[in-house]
């Protein structure tokens, strides 16, 4: 891989971005409204629940958390989306670049894209609801790191659909992680779920990630394990997203399809 | 850099495309691919590219199989450019030729910039976002980008279309001056027939996907008998006869 590939894959991006004030503000609008929507709901939580009683935010870190994953899948999918929208697809696939180079450059993009929207967002949370995402820790930043590969993940299986299917696919990329969020366990605990539905669940990262954060919240401790096992499994994710991402672009070659996309 | 395409074939589901087709464009020669709409034209040219995998057959560019050899060492002496692919309209004329720059490795970029900007005209509003540019000046800023690496050789499909005569004159004459300037062989596709007899060395006729006829215009004009290779090129696409 040539860095200096990526590095100009992600300067397309971050010259979209400064250049409209209305995709900045959208970056970090939508964030912003979920903190306050959530902040509330949690607040009504931690007075009505005897489970919330003793953690104010649980919910509210839940959310910043889940938008944080959101938006890194987004994000990759959006970007990739931008090529189609701008017919600049064709151009970009006959320059002298690898696939892996640009799915680093969207991976890295994604990152700072999220982070442009949820940090003004954790932020906020501080005064106006006294929650701080930050009461997690360092355990945060590997809590972060799972949902970011799975984040990627999802976006470039939805690419992978892109590549295959067409635009017509770009309906999915925006329904793609509320299929997931159900069986997530996002804002309740994996006990919840129906016996069946939980052994499904637990072959996701997210639950992993959002039973430690409760575990961390709740309690005060940490498991190293859940954590390790849900970053194993997101980077297992990851590798089948590769492949499914490689298998998509072979065959839009021998289906012709990518000299015409978006057209 | 010579071309030469070796029994191409491109069959989509039961239909083909492109069937055997075979031709060879020399160094810093001027190729013409005419035919009607739907006759392959875009799937070669994207076959060439790299955009589409043959069914049969062997792309050879400088004695390399584009299929086997390194696809990227290919794709940077090489560029394309057509009016119905775009550049991202967001982003000013300058910040898509810096990133494209990029991609294909231009040393000297500012330099290479400034030097299109001034060839192709573009000063008056390189930074202007190219969604807000007129068809002309969007074409310009096209050519420039399929001209940032300096390639070797150049597919151009269909450069002058929706353009008025003067700017599509202007484009012609500018790619005549590059050619003449600089060591490229092209590829031009186009339905625009005085252009191909201007710009090119000599012409391929597709129909239905074959190659059914090659040469000089003036030689394919004196065989099909016809005054001019408009008249040629309607000839042979209303006929239902393939000419060997």
């Amino acid at each position: 891989m040539r860095w200096h590939k990526i590095y100009a894959l992600c300067l397309r991006h971050v010259y979209l971005i400064s250049n409209s004030l209305p995709r900045i503000i959208d970056l970090i609008y939508w964030p912003t409204v979920q903190i306050f929507l959530w902040g509330f709901i949690s607040k009504f939580f931690t007075l009505n629940s005897e489970y919330y009683s003793n953690t104010v935010g649980i919910i509210l870190t839940a959310a910043i958390l889940y938008d944080f994953l959101f938006r890194v899948s987004i994000s990759y999918n959006i970007m990739f989306l931008e090529e189609i929208w701008s017919r600049n697809f064709t151009n970009l696939f006959i320059a002298p670049i690898k696939l892996s180079e640009m799915i680093a450059s969207l991976t890295i993009t994604a990152v700072f894209r999220s982070l442009i929207g949820l940090i003004p967002a954790a932020l906020l949370a501080i005064p106006l609801f006294g929650v701080s995402v930050f009461k997690i820790g360092l355990p945060l930043l590997a809590l972060l790191f799972s949902l970011y590969i799975f984040g990627v993940t999802l976006g470039l299986l939805v690419t992978a659909g892109l590549l295959r299917f067409g635009p017509s696919f770009e309906n999915i990329a925006w329904a793609s992680l509320f299929f997931l969020a159900p069986l997530g366990c996002i804002y309740y605990p994996v006990e919840i779920l129906p016996l069946s539905l939980q052994i499904i669940a637990k072959g996701l990262p997210l639950v992993h990630v959002f039973e430690e954060m409760r575990n961390i919240l709740l309690n005060g401790t940490v498991n190293y394990f859940e954590i390790f096992i849900s970053i194993l499994i997101s980077i297992a994710y990851f590798v089948f997203g590769v492949i499914i991402f490689y298998m998509a672009y072979f065959g839009a070659r021998v289906r012709g399809t990518l000299i015409n996309m978006g057209e | 850099m010579s071309i030469e395409i070796k029994n191409l074939s491109k069959k989509f589901n039961e239909v083909y495309a492109v069937k055997n087709i075979n031709f060879t464009i020399g160094v810093n020669k001027t190729i013409g691919l005419l035919g009607p709409n739907g006759c392959g034209k875009t799937t070669s040219i994207g076959m060439m590219l790299g955009l589409i995998k043959p069914t049969t057959g062997d792309i050879i560019i400088q004695n390399k199989n584009i299929n086997t050899f390194e696809r990227n060492k290919l794709l940077s002496i090489m560029n394309f450019a057509s009016p119905y692919v775009e550049l991202p309209k967001k982003l000013s004329v300058k910040q898509n030729l810096q990133i494209y720059g990029r991609l294909y490795g231009v040393n000297d970029l500012s330099l290479r910039i400034d030097e299109l900007a001034e060839d192709l005209n573009l000063k008056d509003f390189i930074n202007k976002k190219t969604g807000e540019l007129s068809s002309g000046q969007k074409n310009r800023v096209s050519l420039a980008k399929s001209l940032i690496n300096k390639p070797e050789i150049l597919l151009l499909d269909e450069p002058t279309a929706s353009l008025d005569p003067d700017i599509g004159d202007y484009v012609r004459s500018y790619v005549q001056t590059y050619k003449s300037k600089n060591k490229v062989t092209i590829l031009l596709a186009s339905h625009n027939m005085a252009e191909v007899e201007r710009l090119c060395d000599s012409v391929i006729m597709m129909k239905k996907g074959k190659i059914i006829d090659q040469g000089t215009s003036k030689e394919i004009i004196n065989r099909h008998g016809r005054a001019n290779l408009e008249e040629t090129f309607l000839k042979i696409v209303r006929s239902e006869d393939e000419v060997a």
